[in-house]
């Protein structure tokens, strides 16, 4: 088998072991309010990472490119109240017209 | 359970991530043919792993020329969070059986957002389950539109797909930051995530961030 076939059947198996990992843990987990909090902000950190490699990095390199300009519009777009397709599809246009262009 | 985008915003919302967040699948797509794999192996990440940051190292390090092993390693580590929106979800769904295997598959970042900006656990569920199929549909579509347009797409960066995926996050993201303390949370996060880039494996920056939630989240 190939690795790429390894690497395909291999992480679909542990992904879905994650998932239902987290399903089928006591309910009595979710009760401590310690634990609550931290799981709350569980998302907000390992999403605010995503965004931050993901407009930032290049393999490992740190870079400023088109892509910091679309977050920038993002953000913006989101201030201002705007609905999710036009946050993603003016990050997009505006990432790809600087891309584009210069 | 009827779908009415029209006069119900659950459903709205719904629809509108599932489809904004499937059209990316037509990226990875792309992205998994480009990095060697055939259109059968590209669209089995899309029906089976299921989660796009996971899908997108997986692709990425093979196509890199990294091993099996750490591909499948960084994939997990990035789909532990799904375990976390997992067992946010349980409570609510009171699944069992088949049917726990199907929530589960369809527990991820996006089906966990659009349930927990919902009031009531009615509301929750229906967020959960129409946006995590709805996006399961779309991005399982695309993936393989994407794949079988690989070479006209080809650069990501051409049609901005490169930003629109963080921003997606970042509107994912917004809703959350509720008080100063979860935006200084974020920003140590980002902060976090980029010092740690050039020097460690892929994944580890980002899944690391955990220990910063579990910090703040300790005292009241």
């Amino acid at each position: 088998m190939s690795q790429i076939w390894i690497a395909v059947i291999g992480a679909s198996v542990t992904a879905f072991l994650n998932k239902y990992f987290g399903h089928s843990v006591p309910e009595k987990w979710l009760d401590k309010p310690r634990f609550k909090r931290i799981n709350t902000l569980v998302p907000i950190v390992l999403l605010s990472a995503l965004v931050g490699v993901q407009t930032f990095a290049n393999k490992k390199e740190l870079v400023i490119d088109q892509r910091l300009a679309g977050v920038g519009v993002a953000l913006i777009a989101l201030k201002f109240k705007a609905p999710f397709p036009v946050v993603v599809v003016s990050a997009a246009i505006t990432s790809a017209a600087i891309y584009n262009w210069f | 359970m009827s779908i009415n985008p029209r006069s119900n915003p659950i459903d709205r919302t719904a629809l509108s991530v599932a489809f904004t967040v499937g059209l990316y699948g037509a990226a990875f797509g792309a992205a998994g043919v480009t990095a060697g794999f055939s259109i059968i192996q590209t669209c089995l990440l899309s029906l089976l792993l299921f989660s796009g940051a996971s899908q997108f190292a997986v692709v990425g390090i093979m196509g890199a020329g990294g091993g099996a092993i750490s591909a499948i390693a960084t994939a997990t580590l990035l789909g532990f969070r799904n375990a976390l929106y997992g067992l946010q979800m349980a409570p609510i769904l009171k699944v069992k059986g088949i049917k726990r295997i199907l929530a589960a598959q369809i527990t991820i970042d996006e089906s966990t957002a659009v349930a927990t900006l919902q009031e009531n656990d009615a509301d929750r569920k229906r967020g959960f389950y129409i946006t995590g199929i709805g996006v399961y549909v779309f991005w399982n579509l695309f993936t393989f539109l994407g794949a079988l347009g690989a070479s006209a797409i080809g650069d990501p960066s051409v049609w901005g797909l490169d930003a629109a995926v963080p921003a997606a996050f970042c509107g994912l993201i917004w809703p959350r930051l509720k008080n100063k303390t979860q935006f200084i949370v974020s920003a140590a996060a980002i902060s976090w995530a980029l010092i740690l880039t050039p020097l460690t494996p892929a994944g580890v920056p980002i899944i690391t961030t955990v220990i910063l939630a579990i910090i703040f989240g300790w005292k009241k």
